[in-house]
C-alpha cells in the first residue's frame, strides 16, 4: 500500500512537473506547479512530516503560486510559437545532458550509500505539529528568533524594492 | 505540565541583539519621525555597531583566556575565532556607515532602510561566523544575502543597480539552494547537522559515503559563490560595478570574510576528516581564482570593475592560507581578511567621493592629474592601492608575505609561486592609477565636466582609519599577530 | 497513515463532484453557439480592448506581504498546539519573534505600503 501510494504520487508529481516544463501557456504551467506541489505534500506524508504536508500546502500551493500568478499577470507575456535557434537548440541538448548527469550521480550517491550511520527508528510521533514544535520552540528556539529578523528583511526588502513611490515629505 | 527549557546563555549573543534592537530602533524612527531626523540615523547605526564591538571585545570572558562558550544546544559558538570575524564585521559596517551618509543624500536616497539593512546583513554575517550548527548557519548566511540583494539594487532609478539586484538575487539563491542539498545530504549521511556532531559522526563510522561527498562538493559551491571564488566568480564584476559604491565597499569586505568563516568552521571543524577529498579541489580554485582574477583585471577600465576582479584574486589569496590551514595557515587568513577590510573599504571610500553624483566618474581617465588637484585623495588611493598590491611598508604586504610563508611551510610550494607571480602581475593594473593619478594631465574636457570631489568629514574619519590600519598593519604587525594567532581556530 | 483515508476520500469525492458536473452539462446542457455568443461578455457592447491587462505592481506588493506574513503566521500553528506545555518559556520566545515582526507591520503601515493609490 504504502509502495503503491509513493509510486502513484511520484508518478504525479514528474508528469505535472513536465507538464510545467513544456506547456508553452504560464498559467496553464503554474497550474501543473500546484499539482507538482500537492503531491509532494502526499509525498511528505508517506514519510511521515504532516506538518510539512500541510505546510507546503498552504505556503507553496497556497501563498507561493498567488505569488507565482501575480508576476504572470504582470508580465503578460505574450504566447509566442517560438523556435529554437540553431545554438538554443544546442544548449538546450548541453542543459539536458547535464541534468540526466545530475540525475545518474545522485541515483548512485543514494545507492551506493550503504547506511554507515546506523538510522534510529522514527519516533511513533514523528513529524507531527506536536513533535516538530517542539523541536521548534525547544531546540531550534535560536533559528526560530533569527527567522523573525530574516522575515523583517524581506519586508523591508519589499517596500524598497517593490513600492513605487517612497517619499519622505508626506510622512 | 512540565517544564521545558533550554541551555540558553544570552550573553552570548549580546552583540547580535545589540544590533538588532538597533536596527529595529532605525525602523520605527523611519517610522514616526520627520524627515528632518532622517541625518540621524547613520549616527543611531553607528553607536549600534560601536556597542555591539564593545560587546564583542569586552566580553566577560577574557579574549586572550582562550574561552569558548557553547549555548543554544551547540547552536551557538562564540571562541576567538567567531570573535576576531565579528571585530572585522564590525569594523567593515562601521567604515561604510561612514563612507555612506554624505553618499545617500547627494544620490537622494531613502535614509532609514538602508541602514538597518546594513545591521541586517551584519547580523547575519555574525550569525555565520558564530553558528555552530548548519541550519543557524544557513539563515545567517540568508539574512546577510537577502540584505545584500536589496542594497545592490538600493539606487532604484539607476539600470545597473536594478541589473545588479536582479543577477545578484537569481545566482545568490541558486547558490543557497546548493548550500541547501548540501546540508540535507550531510544530514542524510550523519544524522545531524551540528558542525561538532558531523564531525564526531564522520569520525566514527569511517569517511566514506558519496552521500556526505556530494554534500562536501555542494558546500564548496555555495560557498565558493558567497566569498566569489573561481569558477563561482561571474557574479562578481557586473554586482559590484552596478551597485551602489559603499554598498560594493561593503560587499567586497565583509560577506567575503563572513562566507570564508562558515567556509573554514565547517570543513575544518565538521569535514576534516574529508580533507584528502577537499584539499586538490580548493588547490585547483585558489590557483584559477588568483589567476583568473588578476588577469581579467589586467583589462578593466571601470575601476568599480577592476576592483571586482581584484577582489576575486585575493579571494584566491585567503584561499592558499585556507589550504595551509593549521596555525600559520588560519591566523594568516585573519590577518588578510582584516588588512583587506581595511585597503579595500579605504580604496573605495575615494572611489565614492569621487564619482559624483549618478556616479558617472568611475573609470581610470577621470583619476587623470588627481595627485594635482587632490593632493590628500591621491596619497590616500595611492596607499590603498600599493597595499592591495602588496608593497611594503602596507599591510597588504604582511598578509601575503604570512599567506605564502604558511603555505610553503604546509608545502604548497607551487600554489604559493603561483600566488607571488600573480601579485608581481597585479601590481601593473593597481600602479596604473597611480600613474595616471600622478604623471598624466588631466584631459580639458574632462577637467571642466568634474565637479569636485566630495569630502564629507565622516568619510574623511573613514579613509584616516582605513590608511591608520594598512600602516600598521604593515609597519607593527607584531601585536597583530599576537591577537591573531589566539584567533585560529583549533582543528579538531 | 490510516488517518489520511479521510483525506482520501474527500478528495475523491470532491474530484468526482467537479467532474461530474463538467461531464453532465456537456452531455445535457443545449449547445448552440454563435459568433456573437462566444465574444467575452462586456455589458452587452462588443469588447474593445484586449481583455489581457497588465496588473499593477502593486499587486505585486500587496501579494509578497501575503507570503511574508503567512510565513509568519504558520509559525504560530504548532505554537498553538504547544501553548500549555510550553509554559511562559514558549509565550515570551513567541513574543520576541512577534515583536519583531509587527514592528516590521507598523514599518509596512506607517511607510504607506499598503495604501493603493500613491
Amino acid at each position: 500500500m504504502q509502495l503503491l501510494m509513493f509510486y502513484l504520487l511520484g508518478l504525479g508529481a514528474v508528469v505535472a512537473a513536465l507538464i510545467m516544463v513544456t506547456n508553452k501557456r504560464p498559467v496553464r504551467a503554474a497550474m501543473s506547479l500546484i499539482a507538482t506541489m500537492s503531491f509532494l505534500a502526499g509525498l511528505y506524508v508517506l514519510l511521515d512530516a504532516h506538518l510539512i504536508a500541510a505546510l507546503q500546502l498552504i505556503v507553496y500551493a497556497g501563498a507561493i503560486m498567488v505569488l507565482f500568478l501575480f508576476v504572470i499577470m504582470l508580465l503578460n507575456i505574450e504566447e509566442k510559437e517560438g523556435r529554437l535557434a540553431g545554438s538554443a537548440l544546442l544548449w538546450q541538448m548541453i542543459a539536458i545532458a547535464v541534468v540526466g548527469l545530475v540525475f545518474v550521480l545522485m541515483v548512485s550517491v543514494v545507492k551506493l550509500s550503504d547506511n554507515v550511520v546506523p538510522l534510529g527508528e522514527a519516533a511513533a510521533l514523528f513529524g507531527t505539529t506536536r513533535a516538530v514544535g517542539k523541536m521548534l520552540f525547544t531546540e531550534y528556539l535560536l533559528p526560530f528568533e533569527i527567522a523573525s529578523v530574516l522575515l523583517l528583511a524581506a519586508i523591508v526588502g519589499a517596500v524598497i524594492l517593490a513600492k513605487r513611490r517612497i517619499d519622505d515629505s508626506d510622512q | 505540565m512540565e517544564q521545558v527549557m533550554s541551555t540558553i546563555n544570552l550573553s552570548a549573543i549580546y552583540p547580535e541583539i545589540i544590533l538588532t534592537c538597533f536596527s529595529l530602533l532605525i525602523l520605527l524612527m523611519q517610522s514616526f519621525s520627520t524627515p528632518r531626523f532622517k541625518e540621524y540615523y547613520g549616527y543611531v547605526s553607528l553607536v549600534g555597531v560601536l556597542a555591539a564591538l564593545a560587546f564583542v571585545v569586552m566580553e566577560p570572558s577574557s579574549f586572550f583566556a582562550q574561552t569558548v562558550v557553547y549555548s543554544f544546544n551547540d547552536m551557538w559558538v562564540v571562541d576567538n575565532y567567531a570573535r576576531f570575524f565579528k571585530l572585522i564585521f564590525l569594523l567593515g559596517t562601521g567604515l561604510t556607515i561612514l563612507i555612506s551618509m554624505k553618499y545617500l543624500e547627494d544620490e537622494a536616497m531613502q535614509y532609514g532602510e538602508y541602514f538597518a539593512l546594513i545591521l541586517f546583513a551584519t547580523i547575519g554575517m555574525m550569525i555565520m561566523a558564530s553558528a555552530g550548527e548548519l541550519i543557524t548557519l544557513f539563515l545567517g548566511l540568508e539574512l546577510m544575502s537577502l540584505s545584500l540583494y536589496v542594497l545592490a539594487g538600493y539606487t532604484r532609478v539607476r539600470m545597473v543597480s536594478n541589473e545588479a539586484a536582479l543577477k545578484y538575487f537569481i545566482l545568490g539563491s541558486f547558490a543557497t539552494g546548493f548550500l541547501l542539498y548540501g546540508i540535507a545530504l550531510i544530514y542524510g549521511s550523519t544524522g545531524t547537522t551540528s558542525i561538532r556532531a558531523v564531525a564526531a559522526s564522520v569520525g566514527k563510522y569511517g569517511l566514506y559515503s558519496p552521500g556526505l561527498v556530494m554534500g562536501m562538493a555542494m558546500l564548496v559551491v555555495a560557498f565558493g559563490f558567497k566569498a566569489a571564488l573561481v569558477p563561482f566568480h561571474m557574479w562578481t564584476p557586473d554586482v559590484y560595478e552596478g551597485a551602489p559604491a559603499p554598498i560594493t565597499a561593503f560587499m567586497s569586505a565583509g560577506p567575503k570574510a563572513a562566507a570564508f568563516a562558515a567556509f573554514a568552521r565547517v570543513f575544518m571543524e565538521g569535514l576534516p576528516a574529508l580533507q584528502m577529498e577537499w584539499t586538490w579541489l580548493i588547490w585547483i580554485m585558489a590557483a584559477l581564482t588568483m589567476t583568473i582574477g588578476n588577469v581579467i583585471a589586467l583589462v578593466q577600465d571601470n575601476i568599480k570593475r577592476m576592483l571586482a576582479y581584484s577582489s576575486i584574486a585575493h579571494a584566491g589569496y585567503v584561499l592558499v592560507a585556507f589550504l595551509a590551514a593549521g596555525e600559520l595557515g588560519i591566523s594568516s587568513v585573519l590577518y588578510y581578511l582584516l588588512t583587506y577590510t581595511f585597503m579595500n573599504i579605504g580604496a573605495f571610500a575615494i572611489i565614492t567621493a569621487l564619482s559624483g553624483r549618478g556616479e558617472p566618474r568611475v573609470f581610470v581617465r577621470d583619476y587623470q592629474g588627481l595627485g594635482f588637484q587632490h593632493p590628500f585623495a591621491a596619497v590616500a588611493m595611492s596607499l590603498f592601492l600599493f597595499s592591495l598590491a602588496g608593497i611594503p611598508p602596507t599591510g597588504g604586504f604582511m598578509g601575503k608575505f604570512y599567506i605564502f610563508s604558511a603555505a610553503v611551510k604546509e608545502g604548497y610550494i607551487g600554489l604559493a609561486v603561483i600566488g607571488v607571480v600573480n601579485s608581481v602581475v597585479s601590481v601593473y593594473y593597481y600602479l596604473r592609477v597611480t600613474v595616471a593619478m600622478y604623471m598624466e594631465e588631466p584631459s580639458s574636457v574632462r577637467e571642466a565636466e568634474a565637479a569636485a570631489p566630495i569630502f564629507s568629514p565622516a568619510l574623511v574619519i573613514a579613509i584616516f582609519i582605513s590608511a591608520y590600519g594598512v600602516l600598521s598593519l604593515g609597519l607593527f604587525p607584531s601585536s597583530y599577530v599576537a591577537i591573531v594567532k589566539q584567533s585560529f581556530l583549533a582543528l579538531q | 497513515m490510516s488517518e489520511y483515508i479521510h483525506v482520501l476520500i474527500m478528495l475523491v469525492l470532491a474530484a468526482a463532484t467537479a467532474g461530474g458536473m463538467l461531464v453532465a452539462t456537456s452531455l445535457i446542457g443545449p449547445k448552440k453557439s454563435f459568433i456573437d455568443k462566444m465574444e467575452p461578455f462586456e455589458c452587452g457592447e462588443s469588447p474593445i480592448v484586449s481583455p489581457k491587462l497588465r496588473f499593477s505592481v502593486k499587486f505585486y506588493l500587496v501579494a509578497l506581504f501575503f507570503v511574508i506574513f503567512d510565513i509568519e503566521a504558520v509559525y504560530a500553528y504548532p505554537w498553538a498546539v504547544l501553548f500549555k506545555e510550553l509554559g511562559l518559556f514558549g509565550f515570551i520566545e513567541m513574543m520576541i519573534f512577534l515583536t519583531i515582526l509587527a514592528i516590521g507591520l507598523i514599518y509596512v503601515w506607517r511607510r504607506g505600503a499598503l495604501e493603493w493609490d500613491r
